[in-house]
């Protein structure tokens, strides 16, 4: 274990400096986002995952945000375990029937102020399981979404910088 | 591989059973194509697969599970999906379709028991999944999964769906499994056309499964130590993860390969400098992997947190074909890629790492050695990389055919039927997990609830996958 650290030590860090913040995702939120209600959290969130219908794609990029090149907690960002803990929550997937229920008890689990973040292509708009029987649509169709963060499944880069813009309304 | 396929009545379909639950055949899937019922079976002395139907009568077929538990669970998704019934059936209970009414879990009585529920929501960043734990104060009695909450419809998405329409749901039936995925439905599909993918294709898919195994385990080994708090291994393995991604974004123009493997050969090539990067990436593992290893292997409080904790009897290995780590570390010597094998495997050196203790420790130590064999198949593959085409075209026409490809978590099995027109009429995709999931609650008997994360991550069952 010894070994291990030292070279640790010797090699510096890997973590990259950050993305910019998204600009698209600033302008998205700059026209929702109760700018007091921001003010009051300062620069720091703290986040709820729920998948509610993901290929888990999407998670193992969230996963990624948390490995040392990306190394999310830096810039005062953090997965919670509870929603009651929770500012943001992230949502992925379509939003299947069998998991509305819980999606929803988990938001209104989430206290106020709070933000919804659709990360994946199916989270925008189903994607390409939209129509499907099974499927209740995209997130937009069930909560009020704050942000849309596109891709399938969007890169840690391209997950960070639509996060930091939370940080910079 | 074509498999034989026989229409069955009643006697032959009981036959079929018998010989499961006599342990002569092992279950590769079983689905309903209405109004028929079909069964994969696999034979492990052969390697021989063979499918048997049997036409529903008044919606009705004789059940498989009643003798042969493994099929309990599909028998519930085919009456949910399908609405065909599994005459003789013991559990009639709706698997994928949730309903409102409540669900009742098993019972488990006796004194000064006690019910622990978790989830769909989970505190971490997984899948959704209800458990249902009893436990007698620290000691779990029972465990009961309740799925199917990620259920989506992509097997009914899928029909009346044009071949590489349907490749991208298969391609996303498990994201993490995406190029396998890809890769077993390719090849059902291949079989059904009577084509085959240029040699090129085939060993390109074969150096992106690799690599998307490699990702998978140093994900899988380094969350494993985590789950027993030993968090230097995950920095470490979630290093080695990020960089073999970072390769396979770089050489095939996505971090999870997905979307590329398709019905008649694979839509790009590789980067032209990606077979000599690749090597970099290949030596920086064989430098630093060893050491974890070690580091792995020379940590007591690790050690004794996976040694003998979640132990999965080699017998119910054997009764469930568990595939993947699940199977092999509980002394089930099968891997899809042998048996029944697929190119271009059959060109290519590697061995099948076997252990009989079959607890999280042997594990955690199939998929090192695993590790050691993608590398080593990762080099064969770059150095015999045909040339050639990419891809074929598709003829329009109908037919059936299956695929078997080893994900890294164990065998991924897809049927298809096509239309005269060439699209998709019916497919089936069958996880691994299927028959993994039962024997989780097995393994997590009599240890504490403590250890429940632990030999659940040791597992890494997809819910993706099973729930479609
Ligand atoms: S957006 Fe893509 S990666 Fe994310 S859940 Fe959907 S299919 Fe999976």
């Amino acid at each position: 274990m010894r070994k291990t650290m030292i070279e640790s030590l010797w090699r510096g860090p890997l973590t990259e400096p950050a993305p910019p913040a998204d600009d698209a995702a600033l302008a998205e939120l700059a026209a929702k986002v109760n700018r007091a209600a921001q003010a009051r959290l300062g620069r720091s969130l703290s986040i709820r995952h729920v998948d509610a219908g993901s290929c888990n794609g999407c998670e193992l990029e969230l996963h990624a945000l948390s490995n040392a090149f990306y190394d999310l907690e830096r810039f005062g960002l953090r997965f919670v375990a509870s929603p009651r803990h929770a500012d943001v929550l992230t949502v992925t997937g379509p939003v299947t029937v069998n998991m509305r229920e819980a999606l929803l008890r988990t938001y209104e689990a989430t206290p106020d102020p709070k933000w919804v973040v659709a990360i994946g292509g199916c989270a925008v708009d189903g994607g390409i399981f939209a129509g499907s029987n099974a499927v209740a649509g995209g997130v937009k169709d069930v909560l009020p979404v704050d942000l849309t963060i596109r891709g399938c499944p969007p890169s840690p880069r391209q997950l960070l910088a639509g996060l930091l813009a939370l940080l910079k309304v | 591989m074509m498999p034989t396929q026989t229409n069955v009545k009643v006697d032959g379909w009981l036959e079929a059973v018998d010989r499961l639950a006599g342990g002569h055949l092992t279950l590769l899937s079983l689905w309903a194509d209405p109004p028929d019922v079909k069964m994969a079976l696999l034979d492990e002395a052969s390697g021989a697969v063979s499918i048997v139907s049997y036409h529903c009568r008044n919606g009705q077929y004789p059940s498989v599970g009643v003798k042969h538990p493994p099929a309990i669970r599909l028998e519930r998704a085919i009456r949910d999906l399908h609405k065909l019934e599994a005459i003789g059936a013991s559990d009639t209970r709706p698997w994928l379709k949730h309903t409102a009414a409540p669900y009742e879990f098993l019972a488990a009585e006796g004194e000064a028991l006690h019910q622990i529920a978790v989830g769909p929501v989970h505190a971490g960043i997984i899948e959704p999944g209800h458990f249902r734990f009893t436990a007698n104060g620290e000691f779990l009695v029972r465990l009961e999964a309740r799925l199917g909450y990620v259920h989506r419809g992509i097997e009914a998405s899928m029909a009346g769906a044009p071949l590489d329409g349907a490749a991208k749901f298969a391609a996303r039936a498990s994201g993490d499994s995406t190029v396998a995925y890809g890769i077993a439905f390719a090849l059902a599909a291949e079989m059904a056309l009577g084509i085959a993918a240029p040699p090129r294709a085939i060993y390109l898919r074969a150096l992106m499964a690799e690599l998307e195994r490699l990702a998978n385990h140093f994900g899988d080994i380094g969350a494993i130590c985590n789950d027993a708090s030993f968090s230097l291994m995950h920095a470490q393995c979630g290093i080695l993860r990020e960089l073999t991604l970072r390769a396979a974004d770089d050489y095939f123009g996505h971090r999870l390969m997905m979307d590329i493997a398709v019905p008649g050969g694979v839509v790009r090539d590789i980067a032209a400098d990606g077979a000599a990067h690749l090597g970099t990436l290949l030596a920086e593992v064989r430098r630093v992997f060893p050491q974890l290893v070690e580091l792995y292997d020379n940590t007591a409080s690790l050690q004794d947190r996976t040694v003998t904790t979640g132990i999965v009897k080699p017998d119910y290995a054997r009764q469930f074909g568990a595939g993947g780590f699940v199977g092999r570390a509980s002394g089930r010597a099968v891997d899809a890629r042998r048996l029944p094998g697929y190119a271009p495997y059959g060109d290519l050196k590697f061995e099948v790492p076997v252990l009989t203790a079959g607890d999280v420790n042997a594990r955690v130590w199939i998929r090192i050695r695993e590790v050691e064999q993608s590398l080593a198949l990762v080099e064969q593959i770059l150095a015999a990389l045909p040339g050639g085409a990419l891809r074929v075209d598709l003829p329009s026409r109908g037919g059936e055919g299956l695929g078997i490809v080893e994900a890294f978590r164990g065998d991924v099995f897809v049927w298809l039927r096509l239309a005269d027109d060439g699209s998709v009429a019916r497919c089936h995709l069958r996880d691994a997990s299927w028959f993994q999931w039962p024997l989780l609650e097995t393994a997590v008997e009599g240890n504490i609830v403590a250890d429940f994360p632990l030999c659940n991550k040791s597992f890494n069952c997809s819910y993706a996958g099973h729930d479609l």
